[in-house]
C-alpha cells in the first residue's frame, strides 16, 4: 500500500510544478508591480529604475521564478496592496474560518447524503428512489449562489432565524458564548452547502448498493437463509459504504472552491470572500497566493481521495 | 407497374428507427421531459423575440423619477431598478445574453471535446496517454479563480473574451466522456471493416464513429448548456462576468448583495433568480431525460 501512496505522491510533484509555473505567469501578466501606489509623478525615473533593479524585476524570467518559489518556502507571499499587510498573515487569519465552515459542511453532507443514498439503493425502483434521485440531479443543476440567496432572504431576513453576515457576533463574550456565536453563524451556510454537495454521495452509494446486491456472496447468504435485514445491513451496506469514504477528499476540494459563493452571499470572512475582495480591489499579490493555495488544496484533496481508496479497496493498489 | 409498387410496399422502410430516433420515441413517453422542453422553449421564444423588440435605449436610459418602483406601479409589471429601468425588459434581455453565452460556450467546448476526444480514443497509445495527462491536469486547476484572474487582466474585455475564457476551462469533461465512448467503439467490427477496406482515419472517426455516439454528444451538449449558464451567471454575480452595462441574469441577481435591496426591493433580483432556477432545472431535466432515453440499460 505504501508503494501506491508513494507513487501517487510522485505523480503530484510535476502537477505542483506546472501549477506554480502557470500561476507565476498569470502573476507576471497582471498589471502593476509591487510598488504601484508608492510611485508619484514627482519621482525621478532613475529612482524608479533602481527600485525595480533592487527587487530584481529586470532579471530573466526564470531567475524571478526561482526567487518567487524560494520566497514561497520562506512564507513570503508578498504584500497585500489593499490591506498594506503581508499576504501570509492575511490568509492565515481567514483560513480558519473557511476550514471550520468546510468541516461543518462535510459532516452535514455525509449526514444527509448517506441515509438518502442507502434508502434509494435499498428501495430501488420505488417512488422513494425516484424522488431521491430527482433531488440529487436537481441540486446538481442549481447555481449555488441562487440557492444561497433565496435561503438567506427567507431564513435570514424574513424569518430572522439565522444571522445574515459575518462569522461571529460583536457582543459575543466568554469562551462558550464565543464558540456558540461562531457555530450559530455557520449553521445556515453549512446546511445549504451540504444540501448542494450530496449528489455524488447519493448516486455513488445508490449504484454501489444495487451492484453489490447481485453479487455472489449475497446469493450465498440468501441461500444459507440469512434474514434479508441482516444481508442488507451486514453484507451489502458495509461493502458499499467503504468507497464513499474516498469521496471525502473531493468533497473538501469542492467546498473550498465553492467557498467563493457561499462566503460572498453570507459575507463570511473566509478565504473565498478574501479572493473575491482581492480581485475586486485588484489586490494581485493576494489573488496569486490564493490561486496557488486553492490549486494546491485541490491536488491535496485528490491525493487524499486516492489514498483512502487504496486503503479501503486493495484491488486498485499497484505492486 | 402494379407489381413493382406492390413489392415496394412490402419492403422494410429504408430507415428503421435507430440511434437518435429511438431516443426521441422514448422521450415522448416521459412527461417530465415534455414539460421541461415546453418551459425551455417558451423562455427561448420570449427572450429571442424580446431581444429584437426591446429598444436598446430602454436598457441604458436612467429615469430617476421612476426609481425603485414596486411591481405594477406606473405600468412596470415587475417594477423598476435603482435607475428607473423596467425590470421585465431587463430580465428578458439579460436572460437572452446569459443563454447566448451558455450556448456559445457549450458549442465551443463540445467541438473541442469531440475533436480531441475522438482523436485520442481512436488512435490510442502515446497520443491518448498525453492527452489524458493534460486533461487530468486541467481538471485539478482552481478553475474559477483562474477564470476570474483572466477576466480581470484581459485587455478590451467583452462578451467574446468571456466566452473564450470560460471555454478554455470547460472542455475536459466532454473530452473524457467522448474518449471513453470512442475507445469502446473502436473495437467494434464496423471500425475494423472500414479500416480493412482502406477508409481514411478521419472518415472513420467523424463519418462512422461520431454518428454512433451522437446521442451521447447531444445529451452532453444539453447538460453543458445548463452548466455554462450557471458559470456565466455565477461570474456575473461575483462581478467578473459580462461588463456592467450588459444585462445578464447574474448582474441582476447581484443587486441582492445590497443588504437594503435584498429585503426591501426583492423585485429587483428575485425574478432573475427564479428565472435562472427554472431555466437551469428545466434544461437539466431535459438533459437527464435524454440520457435515460439513450441509455438502454436504464430503460424500464
Amino acid at each position: 500500500m505504501w508503494k501506491t501512496i508513494l507513487r501517487r505522491i510522485l505523480i503530484m510533484i510535476p502537477q505542483i510544478l506546472l501549477l506554480s509555473v502557470i500561476v507565476f505567469f498569470l502573476a507576471k501578466l497582471m498589471p502593476g508591480d509591487p510598488f504601484s501606489g508608492q510611485i508619484t509623478p514627482q519621482m525621478d525615473p532613475k529612482q524608479i529604475d533602481s527600485l525595480r533593479r533592487q527587487l530584481g524585476l529586470d532579471d530573466p524570467l526564470w531567475t524571478q521564478y526561482f526567487r518567487w518559489i524560494g520566497n514561497l518556502f520562506h512564507g513570503d507571499l508578498g504584500m497585500s496592496y489593499a490591506y498594506k499587510r503581508p499576504v501570509i498573515s492575511l490568509i492565515a487569519e481567514r483560513a480558519s474560518n473557511t476550514i471550520w465552515l468546510s468541516l461543518f459542511a462535510v459532516i452535514l453532507t455525509y449526514l444527509i447524503g448517506v441515509p438518502l443514498g442507502v434508502l434509494a439503493g435499498r428501495f430501488k425502483g420505488t417512488r422513494l428512489d425516484s424522488g431521491i434521485s430527482l433531488y440529487a440531479y436537481s441540486v446538481m443543476a442549481i447555481p449555488s449562489f441562487v440557492f444561497y440567496l433565496i435561503a438567506l432572504l427567507i431564513f435570514g431576513y424574513q424569518l430572522k432565524w439565522f444571522p445574515t453576515t459575518g462569522s461571529v457576533a460583536l457582543d459575543a463574550s466568554g469562551g462558550v458564548g464565543y464558540i456558540m456565536s461562531r457555530l450559530y453563524h455557520m449553521v445556515l451556510p453549512a446546511i445549504l452547502q451540504a444540501f448542494l454537495g450530496t449528489t455524488g454521495i447519493i448516486l455513488y452509494l445508490r449504484s454501489g448498493i444495487i451492484d453489490n446486491s447481485i453479487e455472489d456472496y449475497v446469493r450465498t447468504a440468501r441461500a444459507k437463509g440469512v434474514p434479508e435485514k441482516v444481508i442488507f445491513n451486514k453484507h451489502i451496506l458495509r461493502n458499499s459504504l467503504l468507497p464513499i469514504a474516498a469521496f471525502m477528499g473531493n468533497t473538501i476540494t469542492g467546498l473550498i472552491s465553492g467557498s467563493l459563493f457561499v462566503e460572498s452571499v453570507f459575507s463570511y470572512p473566509g478565504m473565498g470572500k478574501l479572493a473575491v475582495d482581492a480581485m475586486t480591489t485588484r489586490d494581485y499579490a493576494t489573488m496569486t497566493s490564493l490561486t496557488l493555495l486553492f490549486g494546491f488544496l485541490t491536488l491535496l484533496g485528490n491525493l487524499l481521495s486516492d489514498i483512502i481508496m487504496s486503503i479501503v479497496d486493495p484491488r486498485i493498489r499497484v505492486e | 407497374m402494379d407489381k413493382v409498387s406492390d413489392t415496394e410496399a412490402v419492403t422494410i422502410p429504408a430507415n428503421p428507427p435507430s440511434g437518435f430516433k429511438v431516443v426521441l420515441r422514448e422521450l415522448r413517453h416521459d412527461k417530465g421531459a415534455i414539460v421541461a422542453v415546453v418551459v425551455v422553449a417558451l423562455i427561448l421564444l420570449t427572450t429571442i423575440i424580446g431581444g429584437f423588440v426591446i429598444p436598446h435605449s430602454d436598457l441604458v436610459d436612467a429615469n430617476i423619477l421612476d426609481r425603485l418602483g414596486a411591481p405594477g406601479v406606473n405600468g412596470h409589471i415587475l417594477g423598476t431598478d435603482s435607475s428607473g429601468r423596467d425590470i421585465l425588459k431587463y430580465l428578458i434581455v439579460g436572460a437572452r445574453n446569459s443563454i447566448g453565452i451558455g450556448v456559445s460556450v457549450a458549442v465551443i467546448t463540445e467541438v473541442l471535446g469531440i475533436i480531441i476526444g475522438i482523436t485520442a480514443g481512436y488512435f490510442g497509445g502515446i497520443l491518448d496517454e498525453v492527452v489524458m495527462r493534460v486533461v487530468d491536469f486541467f481538471m485539478v486547476l482552481p478553475t474559477l479563480l483562474m477564470i476570474i484572474i483572466l477576466v480581470t487582466i484581459v485587455p478590451n474585455f467583452n462578451a467574446l473574451s468571456l466566452i473564450l475564457i470560460i471555454s478554455s476551462f470547460g472542455w475536459m469533461g466532454t473530452t473524457r466522456l467522448i474518449r471513453s465512448a470512442v475507445l469502446s467503439q473502436s473495437e467494434r467490427d464496423y471500425v475494423a471493416a472500414a479500416k480493412t477496406s482502406g477508409t481514411p482515419s478521419w472518415k472513420i472517426m467523424f463519418g462512422e464513429v461520431m454518428p454512433n455516439i451522437s446521442s451521447l454528444i447531444i445529451t452532453d451538449f444539453v447538460l453543458a448548456v445548463a452548466g455554462n449558464i450557471g458559470v456565466e451567471t455565477g461570474l456575473s454575480y461575483l462581478g467578473f462576468g459580462l461588463p456592467p452595462d450588459t444585462p445578464s441574469l447574474g448582474t441582476m441577481i447581484a443587486y441582492a448583495n445590497d443588504p437594503d435591496l435584498i429585503l426591501n426591493s426583492p423585485w429587483m433580483w428575485l425574478p432573475a433568480a427564479l428565472l435562472l432556477l427554472v431555466l437551469t432545472l428545466s434544461i437539466n431535466a431535459f438533459g437527464n431525460a435524454l440520457r435515460r432515453a439513450a441509455d438502454s440499460r436504464q430503460r424500464t
